[in-house]
């Protein structure tokens, strides 16, 4: 059911190997700012997963601590079971070239061309210059940049900027890719790209992806689990189809709000908490979580709410394989039937009011 | 204009050129090798020294704080222990090297500190030896600025040198002193200004063509 991930890939039941290990990490940063409270949690291999949360939660201080970028004041982060604060510089950077990481502004070497940046991290590591050229063509194929090996990163676009920072982030060949805010910086038709190619990625190369972002969409685009951390704590964590369908925290859903319907102000301001004398209608809310109906409902089951009952706005989105989202219909106010007598059931219905004569 | 004075000119020229040359190979070779002292020891910089950042700082401020002019006299015995005259251009090299060394220090030291932290940061991430990230990204990324800041310090250097020329070391600026000045030569006054003229303008453009040549921002 799940669209990606290693539980499928591999055809396996077992319970996910963890990849990452987060052990009541936390992190003060000198001038008593608390950035991260004590947060334990695992990373599955070859997930994508997801961290959210507005600016300034400690996102990105998480993050930095999977390759000591950032030092957490306490707690451990184990990486393959290694307890990576406790390694010394040598073997902090033999880790660190096992861990690929893309910024939010690419954070491209403006003196270099596009095949030394991509080139440069192999040759500090001593890898000889054919080796690094061959491996080089192959990850700049990959990312679909090969035309522009011999240009300067100011001559790209911040799609392509961002194309060569994950060439050069797999330059190593990773295990685990860091992303931090990398589609921030891009317009939408790029985003959807890069969020395609990353995804591609995980699947070709099979790699654990951490990825944070404020962005929704992002997670609902390629993650498979995601963590919401609001101020340095967790507010839920769970797979994508899960938080997005019955948001548990009051961050979560302000989150989610962008992505969400609402009810449209014209029909708002007619809302009525009463029905009329005479005719109206009733404007429902209807809730689907992904639980209950994860294939989608029938149109016909909708229609047994009454015959006349007509969708007025709303969406459903097909996340990992479970259809969710927010219907708002109109039922003549004299035809409402009781909920029990449903051949369907939404996972919440609400009557939000009534409509003294046509929608 | 007669031939002995063409000579003179053209002596005075070398003179000049040979002074600038020298002292600014060796205030740009060791002013940079100050100023990433300076950056990469300083407090969350490569290698954290706060104890020699500091004292390094002051030795570079006391040197910028005095006026070349005083540099010169004050050093007149340093000077003497080094070349053995304090006459000449070769003495007036020691000076000019020493006075221009703290000027690009602290030139080169902005330009070093431009560099973007997250360079250097995904530089960390990728594994760099910080030998590794001064030697690929910190020194290659502050180049233009590098660059830039060596035609300033020529055109200071060419200016610094006419003064070291009215001690008595030779060059342009001696030359213009005792014909100019001392004889009410005007005319020599101002041809040797004209020179100073173009070779300023020249190494200006010169440098900003340079400075071009190794950006790659835009
Ligand atoms: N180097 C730092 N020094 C002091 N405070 C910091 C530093 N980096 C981040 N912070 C603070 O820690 C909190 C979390 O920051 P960060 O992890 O960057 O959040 P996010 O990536 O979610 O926007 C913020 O309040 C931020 O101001
Ligand atoms: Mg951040």
């Amino acid at each position: 059911m799940l669209p990606h991930g290693t539980a499928l890939k591999c055809g396996e039941a077992a319970p996910p190997v963890p990849h990452i290990t987060f052990d009541a990490i936390h992190k003060v940063y000198p001038g008593g700012v608390q950035a991260l409270h004590e947060l334990s949690f695992t990373i599955p291999r070859g997930s994508v997963f997801g961290i959210i949360g507005r600016s300034g939660a400690g996102k990105s201080t998480l993050l930095r601590s999977i390759n000591m970028l950032e030092r957490p004041s306490g707690g451990r982060v184990l990486v393959d079971g290694i307890d990576v604060g406790t390694l010394g510089e040598e073997a902090l950077m033999q880790l660190r070239r096992r861990i690929g990481m893309i910024f939010q502004h690419f954070n491209l070497l403006s003196a270099k061309t596009v095949r030394e940046n991509v080139g440069l991290p192999l040759r500090v590591s001593g890898v000889g210059a054919p080796e690094t050229s061959r491996r080089v063509e192959e990850l700049l194929e990959l990312v679909g940049i090969a035309d522009k090996a011999d240009v300067y990163p100011s001559k790209l676009s911040g799609g392509q900027k961002q194309r060569v920072g994950i060439a050069r982030a797999l330059v190593h060949r990773p295990d685990i890719l860091l992303c931090d805010e990398a589609t921030s910086a891009l317009d939408p038709e790029t985003t959807h790209a890069i969020l395609d190619l990353l995804r591609d990625i995980n699947a070709k190369l099979g790699l654990t992806i951490v990825l944070i972002t404020h962005d929704m969409a992002v997670i609902r685009a390629i993650c498979d689990e995601v963590l919401v951390l609001d101020q340095g704590g967790r507010v839920e964590q769970g797979p994508v189809w899960k938080v997005f369908g019955d948001p548990q925290g009051e961050a979560t859903r302000a989150l989610l709000r962008p992505l969400q319907h609402g009810v449209p102000d014209d029909l708002g301001r007619r809302l009525r908490p009463e029905p009329p004398a005479r005719g109206g209608h009733a404007i429902l809310a209807l809730r689907f979580t992904g639980e209950s109906h994860p294939e989608g409902l029938s149109l016909a089951s909708l229609m047994a709410l009454a015959p006349e009952a007509r969708l007025l706005h709303g969406g459903i989105d097909r996340i990992q394989g479970h259809a969710q989202g927010d219907l708002l219909v109109a039922v003549p106010a004299d035809s409402i039937r009781p909920v029990a007598s449903l051949t369907f059931s939404p996972d919440s219905m609400r009557v939000l009011g009534y409509v003294a004569d046509d929608v | 204009m007669s031939p002995t004075m063409f000579d003179r000119y053209l002596r005075a020229f070398g003179e000049t050129l040979t002074m600038v040359s020298v002292s600014v190979a060796i205030a740009i070779s060791c002013g940079l090798v100050l100023a990433l002292l300076l950056v990469t020891t300083a407090p969350g910089g490569l290698y954290p020294k706060p104890r020699l950042n500091k004292g390094l700082s002051v030795v570079v401020n006391v040197f910028r704080a005095i006026p070349f002019i005083i540099l010169l006299v004050a050093l007149l015995p340093f000077t003497r222990l080094l070349v053995g005259t304090t006459l000449g251009i070769w003495a007036a090299v020691v000076p000019l090297s020493i006075h221009l060394i703290a000027f690009y220090t602290r030139i080169a030291q902005v330009s070093l500190n431009e560099v973007d932290h997250g360079l250097i940061e995904a530089a960390q991430a990728m594994g760099f030896r910080r030998w590794h990230i001064v030697r690929h990204v910190i020194l290659p990324e502050a180049l233009p600025g590098i660059v830039g800041g060596m035609t300033v310090c020529v055109i200071a250097m060419i200016n610094a040198s006419a003064m070291a020329g009215a001690v008595g070391a030779g060059g342009l600026g001696d030359l213009a002193i005792r014909y100019g000045y001392e004889r009410y030569e005007t005319r020599v006054l101002f041809e040797i200004i004209l020179i100073l003229i173009i070779l300023v303008t020249t190494v200006q453009f010169g440098g900003e063509w340079l400075s071009r040549r190794v950006n790659h921002r835009r």
